[in-house]
């Protein structure tokens, strides 16, 4: 097996950094009511945030691990060994010049700074739990939109996000979007006013640097009617030993005829438990959009998906998942049908590497009042080695003789016969197994924005290397 | 244990369970001829009975089921009724007319068992019942008598099954020996307070060859039954066995089937399932490959109407590498009723080259029917060929306007298209007079 190229070698590792910690504000370990009042003094929130957050405790605690169906390593999370708070009591910078030395040289190793410039309308940066840049060009400030951190949009728009905060994804949905709502910090708010439509992509990064951490990011994207929008965010990690925590909660509303596309590529160092809910509602010609790359983290649990409450409502779901040695990708999709014409896509694609696991979970509901509703599943797995491993665990429920579903999932591997004729053309074994694979993803890629479907390409060219054999 | 609460609900658990252990008990006392291996094995299993939990919602295998028809409901089992009409139920029994052995069976007794031919017999071939079985083929009993794992959810209900098991089936087929006519068993339910405990054990020597048909009828439309059976079939090395299990319960009953086979060495199991009848109905197969090169084949198909709810579970498992099995369950749904399609293949780790294959399609031909579908797959091997498809769909308009330009009634029109639906089923049942039996079933199931 030919051995990764030095410059490879450097790129593979780029999240692998971290620096010293010197954090003002550490809400220490484990989660009570103390680490909540502790969050929300130094976040000088409202006192509806605060209790919202304490209600949100109780859920937590009350709810059972979801281990009659999921994996038993969530067990292996030791909620009092977790640090649910650290910042630097700075306020996000609108400039990098302002951002500190050390958080500002990570983002540039990220390469934040540079895409911003390149084709970006906004960014966020988030570092451990609060944002440390935030920024957004001044043309599309002036459409009316607005792109700020949650609990500060929170306080300085509650008449925009109070409505929605919560409502998409109820705290008591499962047990991490109730430890969310206790801990929630960081992640973005947007708005986007009637008819506007952001011409360039907003950008959350989200970067964990601190040892025993939980990063609990909340973002709310409200798109107001006929406007559009996309979103990325991309996330990394140093390599710790120890267990690291990312449990997002992410809300999406789409008002009528309202487009949002989503994108995520996350690469969590393998330590993360990324263990994140988010949903989208999508009202009457809305689109939403989901995107959804997983390469890193040790297990993650990321079920995106899509209330259709409007008619002719869209929902998609394009996903990628890449499991590696250690790695569990437990990921999927849910479709609510709740209006006449809904229509639903699903593409799934996972390749299991070495001793790596995917599974993908779907939902797909359509009650019997409904008309001409429409969905379509696609999963299809690659196993690359004898012990990788994959599963697909879908559910279908369909009421009513007017709607129709279909889903289709399979499983192979890498064909002897296309290795080979690679290989008779003067590719190396790793190269050919490089390009098969590409091919496997190449109908769901070409979907994704430019910038992303190359940086994905190369990141499975890295993660297949040594995975031959 | 000192909360008020906590006693109470530990009482009221003794409680439900109080009746059935005296029925128990009662039951062991009429038992005293039996062999003391047997009883053992009833005691046995009754602990476990009483020690497994009833389903619960939180469990995967129960996931969209209606539970209250299992839950808490201790079957009563009072003595034996005496069965007045066994002539009439007998002459009734005439699915098809070529075999090479009929037993009728009436709750759980014995009504018709006509000796196979002195050929067979010669061969080895044993086809009788089990309570006959107890005194003449003990060891086969022993030997092979809920010998497999009961993992699709039903565990406690198969418990129940094994404690007050009365009567059966026994197919056993030598090495070597192949029976071209069919087996067939006729289960008749009668009483009401009779469970009707169906048992079929087919065991296939290497190279041999059998088919069996059992069916599970009600003697009339109204009086509601319980019921719970077993099938397991043995399939050794290169040998061949069918087993065709067709339902028409009365839609008052309820009602449950698990059924397994194990598949050894280039064997060929086909199992098939046709289920129109009961309130409730859940059949539980699982296919277990743990031979090379062997090849399961497991079909159904269901007719549903009123607010029937039939709920299927099936489990495809790939111990040895080289095999391919091959699943596909149709569904017809009509007025309110309901059909839960959960179905998994697990392909082992070392068990490479596999070819799986499972399909559920759904034909929803009423606005209030409801089909789930969760079709799943866990694979641990890489080079496998795996895929599982589902679709729930209606009758297409263009189908029917096609029909309705040919002069075809629009009623005629729907019916042609649900046969068409299900005649990719029936055309792989090899016994041709029991695939048109078949389809009179269902004509007669559209036709109420």
């Amino acid at each position: 097996m030919a051995t990764p190229t030095p410059e490879i070698e450097v790129d593979r590792e780029s999240g692998n950094f971290k620096y010293e910690e010197s954090h003002k504000y550490d809400a220490g370990y484990g989660l009570t009511e103390k680490t909540i009042d502790y969050i929300s003094d130094v976040k000088k929130e409202d006192d509806w945030i605060r209790e919202f957050r304490k209600r949100a405790l109780k859920v937590f605690e009350d709810k059972p691990m979801p281990t009659n169906w999921a994996t038993k390593d969530l067990e292996n999370i030791v909620f009092e060994n977790i640090r649910y708070y650290l910042a630097d009591g700075q306020r996000a910078k609108k400039s990098w010049d302002d951002v500190p030395d050390d958080v500002k040289e990570t983002f540039e190793r990220l390469g934040i700074p540079e895409n911003e410039r390149k084709f970006l309308a906004g960014v966020e940066a988030q570092f451990d739990s609060e944002a440390a840049y935030s920024n957004m060009k001044d043309s599309v400030m002036k459409q009316g939109v607005i792109f700020m951190g949650s609990t500060e949009a929170l306080m300085k728009h509650p008449e925009i996000f109070r409505k929605w905060f919560g409502k998409v994804i109820p705290t008591g949905d499962n047990k991490f979007s109730a430890l969310n709502s206790a801990a929630f910090s960081g992640g973005s708010f947007i708005y986007v006013p009637k008819g506007v439509k952001v011409s360039h992509p907003l950008q959350a990064y989200f970067r964990i640097n601190a040892e025993n951490f939980g990063q609990f990011e909340r973002t709310l994207i409200i798109a107001d009617e006929g406007s559009e929008v996309t979103y990325m965010e991309g996330c990394t990690a140093p390599k710790f030993d120890t267990a690291t925590l990312h449990s997002a909660v992410v809300e999406l509303v789409a008002m009528p005829g309202a487009k949002i596309e989503y994108v995520t590529v996350q690469n969590w160092s393998s330590n993360v438990f990324n263990l994140v809910t988010k949903r989208a509602i999508a009202h009457e010609d809305a689109v939403v959009k989901w995107v959804d790359c997983n390469i890193g983290s040790r297990l993650t649990m990321k079920y995106p998906g899509v209330i259709l409450k409007g008619k002719r409502a869209r929902g998609e779901v394009l996903s990628i998942a890449l499991a590696n040695d250690g790695q569990h990708q437990d990921t999927g999709a849910k479709m609510i049908h709740a209006a006449d014409e809904t229509t639903s896509n699903i593409i799934s694609k996972s390749i299991s590497v070495g001793e790596g696991r995917s599974t993908y979970r779907g939902q797909v509901h359509m009650p019997k009042h409904l008309k001409g509703c429409k969905n379509n599943t696609e999963c299809d797995a690659l196993l690359i080695n004898t012990n990788s491993r994959t599963d697909t665990y879908p559910a279908i429920t369909v009421r009513g003789n007017d709607n129709s579903v279909q889903h289709e999932a399979s499983v192979s591997k890498v064909s002897a016969e296309q290795i080979f004729y690679m290989q008779q053309r003067g590719m190396s074994e790793g190269e050919a197994m490089s390009l098969s694979v590409n091919g496997f993803v190449n109908d769901l890629t070409r979907h994704f924005p430019m910038e992303y479907s190359v940086e994905l390409k190369r990141l499975i060219e890295l993660e297949m290397e040594g995975s031959v054999g | 244990m000192n909360s008020l609460t906590e006693e109470i609900s530990v009482d009221s658990e003794t409680d439900a369970l109080a009746a059935v252990k005296s029925d128990f008990q009662e039951y062991l006392d009429i038992l005293d001829t039996a062999p003391s291996w047997w009883k053992d094995i009833k005691k046995s299993a009754f602990e476990d009975y009483c020690a497994l939990p009833d389903p619960s919602r939180k469990d995967e295998t129960w996931r969209f089921a209606n539970l209250k028809a299992w839950r808490g409901t201790n079957p009563e089992f009072s003595a034996m009724p005496s069965i007045s009409n066994a002539q009439s139920l007998i002459e009734r029994s005439d699915l098809i007319k070529t075999y090479s052995g009929q037993i009728v069976i009436a709750d759980n007794q014995t009504i018709q068992a006509e000796s196979i031919s002195p050929e067979l017999s010669a061969k080895g071939v044993v086809f009788t019942t089990l309570k006959k079985a107890l005194s003449t083929h003990g060891a086969l009993i022993k030997d092979y008598f809920m010998k497999q794992e009961v993992d699709l959810g039903s565990a406690k209900a198969a418990k129940l099954h094994t404690a007050f098991l009365e009567n059966g089936v026994i197919l056993f087929v030598p090495k070597g020996v192949e029976v071209e006519d069919p087996f067939i068993v006729y289960n008749w339910a009668t009483s009401a307070t009779v469970p009707s405990l169906p048992h079929t054990l087919v065991i296939a020597e290497d190279l041999a060859k059998v088919s069996l048909i059992e069916a599970q009828l009600s003697a009339d439309e109204s009086t509601p039954s319980y019921s719970c059976g077993v099938g397991h079939i043995f399939a050794g090395a290169s040998s061949k066995v069918q087993l065709t299990v067709l339902q028409n319960f009365n839609e008052q009953s309820v009602g449950t089937q698990i059924s397994s086979n194990i598949t050894g060495k280039d064997a060929l199991v086909k199992t098939l399932s046709v289920n129109v009848g009961c309130k409730q109905y859940r059949s539980e197969t699982h296919g277990k490959i743990v031979g090379s090169g062997a090849h399961v084949e497991m079909l159904s198909l269901a007719v549903t109407d009123n607010d029937q709810e039939i709920d299927q579970r099936t489990l495809q498992t790939h111990d040895a590498p080289h095999a391919t099995s091959d699943l596909l369950f149709k569904n017809a749904l009509r007025d309110k009723s309901k059909t839960i399609f959960s179905g998994l293949i697990k392909v082992a780790e070392h068990a490479q080259q596999t070819d799986a294959y499972q399909t559920n399609r759904n034909l929803l031909l009423s606005s209030d029917a409801e089909a789930n579908s969760l079709p799943g797959l866990e694979i641990e091997a890489n080079d496998v060929k795996c895929s599982h498809g589902a679709t729930t769909s209606q009758i297409e308009p263009e189908e029917i306007f096609y029909m309705l330009a040919r002069g075809i009634d629009r009623d005629a029109a729907n019916e042609l298209i649900v046969n068409g639906f299900f005649e990719e089923v029936l055309e792989r049942i090899d016994v041709e007079e029991l695939a048109e039996n078949v389809r009179q079933l269902i004509r007669s199931k559209f036709k109420k």
